[in-house]
C-alpha cells in the first residue's frame, strides 16, 4: 500500500528548475497580455474589489473544514486532519488545448491497457524485440498470478491518472502515468463545487465544461465491467483500508457519490465461491470491487499473509471470473520508470499511431551509452528508482551538495538498471492568489480516466496541483503544496 | 446496508444522546448547587457522578465535590474515557467511518458540533460560562438530531439510529430515577417540604419535564405523579414508556424490512411489558429501585441483541 497516496504522488521534476524566468506562464504573455484562455476570466477579476478577494480567499477554508475534506497525516498520534491548501485563481485550459490532450490521453490509455494484456498473455512486445523481458521481470508490481488470465471485459485500467505537465504553448508532456490507484479526484470535483460556491456569477460569465459527472461514470464505468452472471444490477463497492487512510475521505466520498457500499477488508469474506459483504441481513455478493487497497494488502493468502486490509481468497474468486476487481491487480508494472521510458514505442506497438502526447526525455541507465551521459552531467539532472513512487530515492542534480552526487553516482555505477535520469524542466506557471495580488507559481495536471468494455471517458479537467511558496517547484502537498480548480472551457 | 455500519450509526446517535443528557443533568446539579448549602451541593454533584458512573474515576483525580471540578470532569477530564468532549470526538468518528450512510446534513451537524465543542471545552469551563457551553451542548446535540429528522431516508439506517437513540435515553431516564429513586417513594412524612419539592424540581429538570409536568399538574408536586410522569407517560420524550414505544417501532420497522423478527424484537417486548399496561402504583408494590435496576439490565440485553441480529460485528 502507498501509505500516503495523496501526499506521495509529487511532481518530482517540479523540484529541479532554477531558470524561473524562461518559464511559460499560462495567463500571461511575455509582454503582460492576457492569454487567449484567461481572457474572460481576466475581464471578471478587473472587476472584483481586491478588499473583497482578500475577505473572499479565507472563507475557502472555512468551506472546506465544514465539509471535512481534509486528509489524514498517516501514522501521526494525533491522528491530525490537514486541508490541502486550495487558490483560487483556476488553471485554465482552452477547449482545442483540450481536444488534443484529450486524443493523446485516450491513445495512451488504449496502449497501456493493451500493454497490460500483452504483458499477461503472449508478451507480443517482448517478442519483436521492442521491450527487453528484464525491465518487468524483476518488478514487484508484475504478478505471475495475472499470467494468462483476462480480467472481465478485458480492461486492467479502469481508472487511470495521467500526470502532464506544461513547458511552452504547444508542449504538454507526460510526467508519468498512475494506473494503480491514482487518488485526487475528490479534489477534482470538491474544488469545483468550492469556487461555484464562492463566485457564482463568474461561472454565469465564462463557460467551463462540467466535471460533476465524474462519480456517474465511474458508477457507470465499473458496473460495465461487472464480471459475467453478475446479478441484474451489479453491486459495486469501494474497499478502503479504513478512516486512518490517508484518503479516505476520498474513498468516502466516491462511494457516497456513486452510492456504492464503502466496505473495509474485515466486511468481506468469500463465501460459496463469491466475494460477500456482511450486512445486517447476512452475507450479501460483491460484483465490482473498486479497491483503494493496493495489490500487496488485497489477499493475505496470495500476497502479504499480515495484511488485515484485504480478503483471504479473493484471487481465487477473481480468477474463476466471479468477481471484477478495478484497477485489476499487476497493473502497477506500468507506473514503472524505466517501462514509461518505453512508452513511446509502447504506444505505437499497439496503437500502429504515433504518440500524440510526448514524454519527457529520459536515460535509462542500463543503457552503458546513456549512463555513461547520466555520470558526465549528474549536476544538471534528477536521477529516479525505477520502481520509486512518491519522490523516494531520487536525486535532484542542481539542488544536491557535492557529496550527495558523489554518492549516487556510488549507486549508480553499482546498480545501473535501477535508476533512470530526466533533465531538468522549465515547467509552466499559472498565477496564485497573494494578499499582495497575482503572482506565478508553477503547476501540473493531473486528468482523471475510466476505461470500460464501452469505450473511454476523460472528465475536462482534472486536478491541478501548484507550488505555493514563491519559487518553490514543489507542489507536493506535503511540503506546502497546493491545489486549483481545473477549468476546461466550453469553446 | 453493513453490519459495521449499523454498528456506528446505532452507536453515534448513543454517544449524541448522552451527551445530551449529561448537558442537562449538570445543568440542574448545577441550579440545585446554587440554591443549597455546600453540604446539599456537594450531595447533589455527588450523585451527578454516581448517575453518570463516574464516582470512581473521580475521585481518582479529586478529593473534593466542587462545582467547578465536577463539571471540567465531566465535560472534558482527561482521565475521563466518557467525557462530553469523548462522546463527540466518537460521534464524529462513527460519522466518518459511516460517512456515505448519512446525509450530508447530518456529516456537517455532527463535524461542526465537534468543531465547536472541541474549542468551547480547549480550555477549563468557568462556572460563569458554564450554563453557555451546556447550553451549546444541547444545541449542537439538537441540531444533528433535526439534520437527521429532516434529511434521512426512513430507511434501515434510519431505523438504527433511532433505536439507538431510544436505548441510550431510556437507560439515562432509568439512571437519572434510579439515583434519585428514594425521594419519589410515597412517604407522608417529607411530603410538602421544601427540601423535596426543590429536589422533585431537580429530577423533573434533569430530565426537561419540568415544564410539561407543570402544565398537567397544574402546579401541584408529589412523589407519585411524577413517577408516574417520567415513567409511565408515553406523551413525555423522555419518559421510559416514550422511549420503548419508540423502540418499538424502529425494531418494528427493521423486522417489517427483513421479513422476520429476532432475538432483540422478544427481549424489547418484555421490557416493553414491565412498562404497558401497569399502574405506578404496582411499580412501587414491586419496588421502584428493583424495578428501575431490572429495567436497566432489560435495555441493556435488548442493545446487545441488537448488535448480534444485525452482524454489527464480525
Amino acid at each position: 500500500m502507498r501509505a500516503l497516496p495523496i501526499l506521495s504522488w509529487c511532481g518530482a521534476q517540479g523540484m529541479m528548475n532554477t531558470a524561473e524566468t524562461a518559464n511559460f506562464d499560462e495567463m500571461h504573455a511575455p509582454d503582460g497580455s492576457v492569454r487567449a484562455a484567461y481572457r474572460d476570466y481576466d475581464r471578471w477579476l478587473s472587476e472584483q474589489d481586491s478588499g473583497w478577494m482578500r475577505r473572499k480567499s479565507f472563507e475557502a477554508e472555512s468551506f472546506f473544514r465544514r465539509t471535512g475534506i481534509t486528509f489524514n497525516v498517516y501514522g501521526d498520534g494525533d491522528a491530525e486532519e490537514r486541508l490541502i491548501p486550495f487558490d483560487m485563481v483556476p488553471r485554465i485550459v482552452t477547449g482545442t488545448e483540450w481536444r488534443k490532450l484529450s486524443r493523446g490521453i485516450e491513445q495512451r490509455v488504449r496502449a497501456l491497457n493493451a500493454f497490460m494484456h500483452d504483458l499477461y498473455h503472449r508478451q507480443e512486445i517482448i517478442r519483436s524485440g521492442r521491450l527487453p523481458e528484464r525491465l518487468f521481470r524483476h518488478n514487484k508490481a508484475w504478478l505471475p498470478q495475472m499470467v494468462g488470465f483476462t480480467p472481465p471485459g478485458g480492461v486492467y485500467t479502469h481508472i487511470v491518472g495521467i500526470d502532464l505537465v506544461r513547458t511552452g504553448p504547444e508542449e504538454f508532456l507526460v510526467l508519468e502515468d498512475n494506473a494503480r490507484t491514482p487518488s485526487g479526484v475528490s479534489y477534482m470535483l470538491e474544488n469545483r463545487e468550492t469556487m461555484m460556491a464562492m463566485f457564482p456569477e463568474l461561472f454565469a460569465r465564462v463557460k467551463v465544461r462540467p466535471v460533476s459527472a465524474y462519480p456517474r461514470w465511474l458508477a457507470k464505468s465499473l458496473a460495465a465491467c461487472a464480471p459475467e452472471g453478475a446479478s441484474g444490477v451489479p453491486t459495486v463497492a469501494v474497499l478502503t483500508p479504513g478512516l486512518y487512510n490517508s484518503a479516505y475521505f476520498e474513498h468516502a466520498f466516491l462511494a457516497d457519490q456513486m452510492g456504492a457500499e464503502l466496505v473495509e477488508g474485515s466486511d468481506l469474506r468469500v463465501v460459496g465461491g463469491r466475494v460477500q459483504m456482511r450486512t445486517t441481513q447476512g452475507f450479501q455478493p460483491i460484483d465490482v470491487i473498486y479497491r483503494r487497497v493496493d495489490d500487496e494488502y488485497l489477499d493475505p493468502l496470495t500476497f502479504n499473509p499480515h495484511s488485515v486490509l484485504g480478503v483471504p481468497g479473493i484471487m481465487d474468486v477473481y480468477r474463476a471470473g466471479k468477481v471484477t476487481i478495478a484497477n485489476a491487480p499487476g497493473t502497477g508494472v506500468a507506473d514503472d520508470k524505466a517501462i514509461y521510458s518505453f512508452m513511446p514505442q509502447i504506444v505505437e506497438f499497439y496503437t500502429g499511431e504515433k504518440p500524440i502526447l510526448a514524454n519527457v526525455e529520459t536515460w535509462r541507465c542500463a543503457d552503458a551509452d546513456s549512463l555513461k551521459y547520466v555520470l558526465e552531467h549528474l549536476d544538471e539532472l534528477v536521477v529516479k528508482e525505477v520502481h520509486g513512487s512518491g519522490g523516494y530515492g531520487m536525486l535532484i542534480g542542481p539542488a544536491a551538495s557535492k557529496r550527495e552526487l558523489a554518492a549516487f553516482r556510488d549507486k549508480l555505477i553499482a546498480r545501473p538498471d535501477n535508476y533512470i535520469a530526466q533533465p531538468t524542466l522549465a515547467l509552466s506557471t499559472c498565477p496564485i492568489f497573494t494578499q499582495r495580488g497575482l503572482a506565478p507559481r508553477h503547476v501540473d495536471l493531473r486528468p482523471f480516466v475510466l476505461v470500460s468494455p464501452d469505450g473511454v471517458e476523460i472528465t475536462p479537467g482534472g486536478l491541478t496541483r501548484v507550488a505555493m511558496r514563491k519559487g518553490s517547484l514543489v507542489v507536493n502537498s506535503s511540503q506546502g503544496g497546493g491545489t486549483k480548480d481545473s477549468w476546461v472551457l466550453d469553446d | 446496508m453493513l453490519g459495521r455500519v449499523a454498528n456506528g450509526i446505532f452507536w453515534m446517535y448513543r454517544y449524541l444522546e448522552r451527551a445530551e443528557n449529561i448537558a442537562r443533568l449538570l445543568a440542574a446539579g448545577h441550579r440545585m448547587s446554587l440554591t443549597r448549602g455546600p453540604d446539599a451541593a456537594t450531595e447533589e454533584w455527588r450523585s451527578v457522578l454516581t448517575t453518570l458512573g463516574l464516582l470512581k474515576s473521580y475521585k481518582a483525580a479529586y478529593d473534593d465535590f466542587t462545582g467547578s471540578h465536577v463539571c471540567d470532569f465531566v465535560l472534558r477530564g482527561r482521565t475521563n474515557e466518557l467525557s462530553v468532549l469523548t462522546m463527540f470526538e466518537r460521534a464524529r468518528l462513527n460519522a466518518r467511518t459511516c460517512r456515505s450512510a448519512i446525509t450530508l446534513e447530518v456529516w456537517e451537524a455532527v463535524n461542526e458540533a465537534w468543531m465547536t465543542l472541541r474549542d468551547l471545552l480547549a480550555r477549563p469551563v468557568r462556572e460563569g460560562s458554564l450554563g453557555t457551553a451546556l447550553a451549546a451542548i444541547r444545541r449542537e446535540s439538537t441540531l444533528a438530531r433535526g439534520a437527521t429528522h429532516g434529511s434521512m431516508m426512513r430507511n434501515e439506517i434510519y431505523s438504527f439510529a433511532r433505536a439507538g437513540t431510544f436505548i441510550e435515553r431510556a437507560d439515562n431516564t432509568a439512571r437519572i430515577l434510579d439515583v434519585k429513586y428514594y425521594l419519589l417513594l410515597p412517604s407522608l412524612a417529607y411530603v410538602g417540604t421544601a427540601l423535596d419539592t426543590g429536589q422533585w424540581d431537580n429530577v423533573l429538570r434533569s430530565l426537561s419535564g419540568e415544564r410539561a409536568y407543570r402544565w398537567l399538574n397544574a402546579g401541584r408536586m408529589d412523589a407519585r405523579s411524577i413517577a408516574d410522569f417520567v415513567i409511565l407517560d408515553g406523551r413525555f420524550p423522555r419518559s421510559l414508556a416514550f422511549c420503548y414505544k419508540s423502540l418499538g417501532e424502529n425494531l418494528d420497522a427493521l423486522a417489517a424490512l427483513h421479513g422476520h423478527e429476532g432475538p432483540a424484537h422478544a427481549l424489547m417486548r418484555e421490557a416493553d411489558a414491565q412498562l404497558t399496561g401497569k399502574t405506578i402504583e404496582q411499580i412501587f408494590d414491586q419496588g421502584l429501585h428493583q424495578f428501575l435496576g431490572s429495567f436497566i439490565t432489560r435495555n441493556q440485553a435488548v442493545a446487545s441483541a441488537i448488535a448480534d441480529q444485525y452482524r454489527f460485528v464480525a
